[in-house]
C-alpha cells in the first residue's frame, strides 16, 4: 500500500509534466471561476488545439479519431497534472467528454469525418440539449417536438440547463418523435446547428445570482434526416451511451473545505469552541472519506481493472458539506455574516458567494436523492420505484 | 497509486472469511450470549489460535508470524463481521502492540511468543468509571513494585491471564504488566449491554507488577497504543456496518408489504444508499490509517482519529437502521440484528468515545496546520 505511480505512470506524468512546463503557468492559487468571455474562449480554443497537436487531447480514445489510445489512469494523470496549470478547459468538457462520443458511436462516417477532428482540435464547441423544464431528473420525460417532414425533421420546443449554449457550435438534442408511444420509446436524438435562426439560447438569471447555464428556445428548426443518431424511437438507447461517457470524476474540492473554515476560525479566535472543534472533525472525516475514495479508484485503475460503483458517493458528500461549512462560517460571524460583499467581507466574501451555489450544487448533475435511488438501484440491486410511466403512451401521463 | 490491499493480503481476507463463515457463525455468537456462565466462545477461541491469527503482526524473532499490520487490518474485518466472541482484540490489539512499541526486549522474547502461541490472553486495563481515563488523574497506583486499586470495566478482563494496567507513578503514570493468576488480583465480571465480550471489574491489592516501558511516560504511551488500537478496531467496526448492510439490504428485496418489496421505497432505499456512503467513507478512512499504522507515518495520529470516528458512526447508523428496515422482527431476540448494535456501541466506547476521538483529531490538525 503506498500512494507513488508505478514506473510506467511515473514516466507518463513526466511527460505530461513536461508539456505542460512547455505551454502553461503554474496556477498563482487565487484561480477564481472563469467567465465565458470571448477573451477565455479564444484562450481554451487556443489550448486546446496545441493538447491535440501534443497527442494530450483526449488521451483514452483511439488514435484513429485524434486520441493517444491511453488508459484510463493516464487521462487520471493528465487530469491531475493539467489542474495545477492556469489551464483553460471548460469549455470543452461537454462535448468532448458526452456529445462527440455519441457522435462517434451513433454517426454516420460523413459525421465522423466532418465533426470529430474539429472538435478534438477545439475549433468547434458542443453542447448538449436534453433537460427540459419538465424533463430534469426524469429526463425522458422530454416534450421537445420533432415532426417528419419530407426529408427533414421541423423540430419545436425548449431545452434548460444547457451549459455553453450560446458559445456552442454544435448540439446533441433529445426530441420526442412519437408522442403515442410509451416515455422512453418514442425519443430520437438529433445533431442540431446551433447557428441556425431557429435556435435561440437565453441566459438563466439563477438565484445565486449569476447567469452560467441557458434556456434554449427551437422554433421550427429544420434537420435533415441524416443528422439523426441511432434510429426513430432508438434516442433513449442514445442518450444512455452519452450519460454513461461522463468524464472520470477528478474534480477536487467545489469550494472552501474544511481547512479553509478552520484558517478562517483561527483568525477569528472562535477556534476553541467545542461545538465547531466537532464539526470540524466531522468535516475532515467526510472530506478526506471522499478524497481517498477517489485514490481507491485510481488504484482500481492502475490495477488495469474498472473503476467500481464508489465514485457515486462523491457529490453528495461535497455538496452537502459545501452548504454545510457555509452555514457555520456565516453563523460563526452572526449578524455581520449576512453581509457579502467581496471587498470588504472576510475571506473575499467566499463563505456567502457559495452558500448561494450550494443548492445548485446538490442538484446539478443529478440531485442528491436521484443519487442515492442509483446507489440503491444499481449498486445494492433494490427494485425501481413504482412507475406509472411504463407501458402507457406518453401523452397520456399527467404532466405539471 | 496502490491505494488497496495486495493480492496476497485480499486472499487471507477470504481464507479468513471463509473459515469464520462456517466456524464463527451468530449461533456460536449466540452461545456466549444465552450462557450467563460464558465468557467467551472457546471452540472458536482455540481454532483462531490454531490458525496462528494472534501472531500475524508479531515479528518471527518473537514467535509470530511476521506477517504485518495490513494483514492484521483485514483479518480484523473478517472478525468484526463475524462478531467473533473472543478475547481477540484484547490480545493482539493492545496487549501485544503494548509490548511491542513499549515493551523491553526481554519482555517481548518473553511475552510475544505467548501471545501468539495462545498461552497467554490479554487485557488493556484502563477505565476507572464514568469518563475517559486521564494519565494524570488516576486513582490505581504503582509503587515501583505492586499495584494498587480498582479498574472497571476491563474487557475480557475476566478471562485474561495477564494485563497491562494504566497506573499512576509519582507524579506521572507508568504502564504495568500484572499476572492476573497472580496474587492480590480479584475479578468480578460485570453484566455489559455486550454479553457476546465480556468484561470484568478488577482489583489489585498489592498485585506484583513490572513496568513497561519507562516510568512516568504512560500518558504517550497510552495514546500511542490507542492510536494503533483505534485503526484495528476500525476495521472490526467496518466489517460490522458491512455485514448490516448486507442483512438490510437482503431483507428489503425479500420483505413484501403493500403487495412489494419493501427496498422499492424511497424511504428505505435512500435510507440504505446513506449506509453505502457511510461505509465507503470508513473504508477510505480506515485503509488511510492501515497505510499510517504499517509505515509508522507521521500521519497516524489523524489518520487513525479518522478511521475511528468514519468507522464508530458507519457501524452505529448501519446497525441501528439494520433494525429499523427489519421493522418488528429486528427487535426479536431471535433475529440477529440486536447482536450487531449490541458490538457497534461497545466497539464505538471502549477505546475513547467519537467526543475523545474528535478533539484529539481537531488538535493533531492544529499542530499540523499552525498558523
Amino acid at each position: 500500500m503506498d500512494f507513488n505511480d508505478t514506473p510506467e505512470e511515473a514516466e507518463f506524468r513526466a511527460e505530461a509534466r513536461g508539456f505542460l512546463e512547455k505551454h502553461l503557468k503554474l496556477k498563482d492559487g487565487a484561480g477564481g471561476r472563469h467567465r465565458s468571455t470571448d477573451d477565455f474562449l479564444k484562450r481554451a480554443k487556443n489550448w486546446q488545439k496545441t493538447k491535440a497537436e501534443g497527442g494530450f487531447a483526449q488521451i483514452t480514445w483511439p488514435k484513429e479519431w485524434g486520441g493517444r489510445g491511453g488508459t484510463s489512469m493516464q487521462q487520471v494523470i493528465w487530469n491531475q497534472e493539467e489542474g495545477k496549470f492556469d489551464a483553460p478547459t471548460g469549455p470543452f468538457a461537454i462535448g468532448l467528454g458526452m456529445c462527440v462520443p455519441t457522435v462517434i458511436a451513433f454517426g454516420s462516417d460523413d459525421h465522423k469525418k466532418r465533426y470529430v477532428e474539429k472538435a478534438l482540435r477545439g475549433e468547434e464547441i458542443w453542447c448538449q440539449l436534453f433537460s427540459e423544464p419538465a424533463a430534469g431528473s426524469d429526463v425522458a420525460g422530454v416534450k421537445t417536438r420533432a415532426v417528419k417532414d419530407g426529408d427533414e425533421w421541423v423540430i419545436n420546443g425548449q431545452k434548460v440547463w444547457t451549459t455553453g449554449a450560446h458559445f456552442s457550435d454544435y448540439g446533441i438534442v433529445l426530441t420526442r418523435t412519437d408522442p403515442k408511444a410509451p416515455k422512453h420509446k418514442g425519443l430520437t436524438m438529433f445533431i442540431v446547428d446551433m447557428n441556425d435562426p431557429g435556435v435561440e439560447a437565453k441566459p438563466i438569471h439563477q438565484a445565486s445570482g449569476g447567469r452560467e447555464f441557458n434556456e434554449v428556445y427551437f422554433t421550427d428548426v429544420r434537420i435533415p434526416d441524416s443528422d439523426r443518431l441511432g434510429e426513430v424511437g432508438e434516442g433513449w438507447k442514445v442518450a444512455l451511451v452519452t450519460l454513461m461517457n461522463e468524464r472520470l470524476a477528478v474534480g477536487g474540492s467545489p469550494g472552501p473545505d474544511w481547512k479553509e473554515i478552520m484558517d478562517y476560525a483561527r483568525g477569528k479566535g472562535t477556534l476553541s469552541d467545542q461545538a465547531f472543534r466537532e464539526k470540524l472533525a466531522d468535516w475532515y472525516v467526510a472530506a478526506q472519506g471522499y478524497n481517498l475514495t477517489k485514490f481507491r479508484t485510481q488504484t482500481a485503475l492502475s490495477r488495469g481493472g474498472t473503476p467500481g460503483p464508489e465514485n457515486s458517493i462523491g457529490k453528495i458528500i461535497t455538496a452537502n458539506q459545501l452548504q454545510d461549512i457555509c452555514n457555520s462560517a456565516i453563523e460563526m460571524q452572526d449578524h455581520y455574516g449576512i453581509m457579502n460583499d467581496s471587498e470588504t467581507m472576510p475571506a473575499n466574501a467566499i463563505f456567502q458567494q457559495s452558500f448561494m451555489w450550494a443548492p445548485g450544487l446538490r442538484i446539478a448533475g443529478g440531485t442528491d436523492e436521484i443519487l442515492k435511488n442509483i446507489i440503491a438501484e444499481r449498486v445494492l440491486g433494490l427494485p425501481q420505484d413504482v412507475r406509472v410511466d411504463k407501458d402507457v403512451p406518453f401523452e397520456t401521463l399527467k404532466q405539471g | 497509486m496502490n491505494f488497496d490491499f495486495s493480492e496476497d493480503q485480499k486472499f487471507l481476507a477470504g481464507e479468513a472469511r471463509k473459515f469464520l463463515e462456517n466456524r464463527c457463525t451468530t449461533a456460536h455468537v449466540r452461545e456466549v450470549l444465552d450462557d450467563e456462565n460464558k465468557s467467551h466462545n472457546e471452540d472458536v477461541w482455540n481454532q483462531v489460535v490454531e490458525m496462528g491469527w494472534l501472531g500475524t503482526a508479531i515479528p518471527e524473532e518473537y514467535g509470530g508470524l511476521g506477517l504485518g499490520m495490513l494483514e492484521l487490518c483485514v483479518i480484523a474485518e473478517e472478525m468484526g463481521r463475524a462478531l467473533a466472541p473472543v478475547p481477540f482484540a484484547s490480545t493482539a490489539y493492545f496487549f501485544a502492540e503494548a509490548l511491542k512499541i513499549a515493551g523491553s526486549e526481554d519482555q517481548k522474547k518473553d511475552l510475544l511468543a505467548k501471545v501468539a502461541s495462545g498461552e497467554i490472553v490479554g487485557c488493556y486495563a484502563a477505565s476507572e468509571g464514568p469518563g475517559n481515563p486521564d494519565a494524570s488523574k488516576l486513582s490505581v497506583s504503582f509503587d515501583g513494585s505492586k499495584v494498587s486499586g480498582t479498574k472497571i470495566p476491563v474487557t475480557d478482563g475476566d478471562i485474561a491471564t495477564h494485563a497491562i494496567v494504566l497506573a499512576k507513578e509519582g507524579s506521572g503514570a507508568s504502564l504495568v504488566l500484572v499476572d492476573l493468576t497472580g496474587d492480590g488480583v480479584t475479578r468480578k465480571p460485570v453484566q455489559t449491554l455486550e454479553p457476546t465480550r465480556s468484561h470484568a471489574e478488577i482489583k489489585f491489592d498489592g498485585a506484583p507488577g513490572t513496568r513497561i516501558g519507562p516510568a512516568g511516560q504512560a500518558a504517550d504511551l497510552n495514546d500511542a497504543i490507542l492510536n494503533r488500537a483505534a485503526v484495528l478496531l476500525a476495521f472490526e467496526q467496518l466489517g460490522g456496518a458491512d455485514r448490516c448492510l448486507e442483512m438490510a439490504t437482503e431483507f428489503a428485496k425479500e420483505r413484501f408489504a403493500f403487495g412489494r418489496p419493501i427496498g422499492g421505497n424511497q424511504a428505505i432505499k435512500h435510507k440504505l444508499a446513506e449506509m453505502y456512503v457511510k461505509n465507503q467513507v470508513a473504508r477510505s478512512n480506515s485503509y488511510y490509517g492501515a497505510w499510517a499504522l504499517s509505515t509508522d507515518a507521521a500521519e497516524l495520529p489523524e489518520a487513525a482519529a479518522a478511521a475511528r470516528l468514519a468507522s464508530s458512526d458507519a457501524f452505529w447508523f448501519a446497525s441501528k437502521e439494520n433494525i429499523q428496515t427489519h421493522g418488528g422482527m429486528g427487535f426479536t431476540w431471535e433475529v440477529d440484528c440486536h447482536l450487531f448494535y449490541r458490538r457497534a456501541k461497545l466497539l464505538a466506547v471502549q477505546a475513547g468515545a467519537p467526543k475523545i476521538w474528535k478533539e484529539k483529531l481537531v488538535s493533531a490538525l492544529e499542530r499540523k496546520n499552525a498558523a
